[in-house]
């Protein structure tokens, strides 16, 4: 469901298990420029955040030296879903434990934002925060608990409902 | 995920599917409806199974009560306003998923549980190399069969086109749509470690398909899909 008024705002962030530099991440690190790229192809894509100089967010320290934060903006729910689990950068995601660790409370967060808008990611912690200590709502949903920019929760296709929620 | 038996549909509901498939041909219009993946009208359901259009109307309408087809309407010419006909009644397979087992059983309960600690203790690789054995497993007992037979045996609904070796279905739909990185790589090495052993007309382990996870992947079908190594992409 895309809304006229509000664009979707997601955070995820990741510990990796060896320095960026390292042989163990090289794999990794050579599928940001491609995958990135795939980001910006896709259908309801947005904005990604890149660190000043780079075309990915690894320059970025504010999160500790190990811990790389992914931000972006896409149209509609759908968009980011369809993006992020069911191209190719499901595979990457497929091999995730190869680079970062598990993580222990929330890891992912998703908000709406006014068009426009462009987030940071200590806006975007803020959020994950949120969801960490409250649980999904309004403010600061998941995938698995989502929420329109009204505020209500959307219902989830189950497996006794045949119509699918738009 | 069902957090009860009773959340996945009515008591009464799987039985009641059961029950409208054990015609014959009910159950063979159900196939061809489902098979196609996409809106079915009744003269083409009655073409399939070579019967009078009213009696697959019958059938069919069964069926939409039993919760195991939809119903939908659209025009299938291009006119419009007064005069431009009825819209065409359409069928297609229900996304409501029917189960049914006696003792009841809650697996699908219980695997919503699993995946979620597997998920938080990041057991992405075990579980992966878990079902990449059991793919094996599955791909060494296929000996006689098609690769085709096999993945349709698992439940995967196969079908060609492109070039490609697509599923319609994928057996994990509620479990990957919870946990997609997880479950989907758990699908993917269990596709993986069957062709490793699958003997097919080019040898064991040597089938000219590939398995790939979200590549190609349609709207409402499984995202692994088998690509020929011979084309390139």
């Amino acid at each position: 469901m895309a809304d006229g008024r509000f664009h979707l705002a997601q955070l995820n962030i990741a510990r990796v298990v060896a320095p960026l530099d390292s042989p163990q991440l090289a794999d990794f690190v050579a599928l940001l420029d491609p995958i990135n790229a795939l980001a910006e192809k896709s259908p309801g894509f947005v904005w990604r955040y890149t660190s000043p100089g780079r075309n990915d967010a690894t320059g970025d320290r504010s999160l500790g030296d190990d811990q790389v934060p992914n931000l972006s903006v896409w149209e509609s729910l759908e968009s980011l879903r369809e993006f992020a689990y069911r191209s190719r950068h499901l595979d990457v995601m497929r091999r995730r434990r190869e680079w970062f660790r598990p993580h222990a409370g929330s890891y992912m967060v998703l908000w709406w934002i006014p068009i426009g808008h462009t987030p940071t990611v200590a806006e975007a912690m803020e959020r994950l925060a949120e969801l960490d200590q409250s649980g999904p709502g309004p403010r600061a949903f998941t995938f698995h608990r989502p929420f329109d920019p009204a505020g209500n929760p959307i219902e989830q296709r189950t497996a006794a409902s045949a119509q699918p929620s738009i | 995920m069902p957090t009860t038996l009773g959340d996945v549909v009515s008591p009464d509901r799987p039985i009641d599917a059961i029950a409208a498939l054990q015609d014959p041909l009910r159950r063979q219009l159900y196939e061809f409806v489902a098979a196609q993946g996409r809106e079915v009208s009744r003269n083409e359901a009655a073409a399939s199974v070579r019967i009078q259009r009213t009696l697959a109307a019958f059938h069919l309408d069964k069926l939409v009560e039993a919760g195991l087809l939809e119903v939908s309407y659209r025009r299938l010419n291009d006119r419009e306003g007064p005069g431009a006909g009825r819209p065409a009644k359409l069928y297609r397979r229900a996304r409501a998923e029917h189960s049914f087992s006696l003792p009841p059983r809650s697996y699908a309960l219980a695997a919503g549980f699993l995946a979620e600690v597997v998920e938080r203790v990041g057991a992405d690789r075990p579980l992966q190399s878990t079902a990449r054995d059991a793919g094996r497993a599955i791909g060494r007992a296929a000996t006689g069969q098609s690769l085709t037979e096999v993945l349709r045996a698992q439940g995967y609904e196969p079908y060609e086109e492109g070039g490609q070796l697509r599923l319609r279905n994928c057996p994990f739909h509620q479990l990957a749509e919870r946990f997609p990185p997880l479950v989907c790589g758990m699908n993917l090495a269990l596709c993986q470690g069957l062709l490793e052993e699958f003997e097919g007309p080019e040898g064991r382990g040597a089938s000219a398909w590939a398995p790939e996870l979200g590549t190609e992947a349609r709207r409402g079908e499984c995202c692994v899909v088998f690509l020929s190594k011979n084309k390139k992409y």
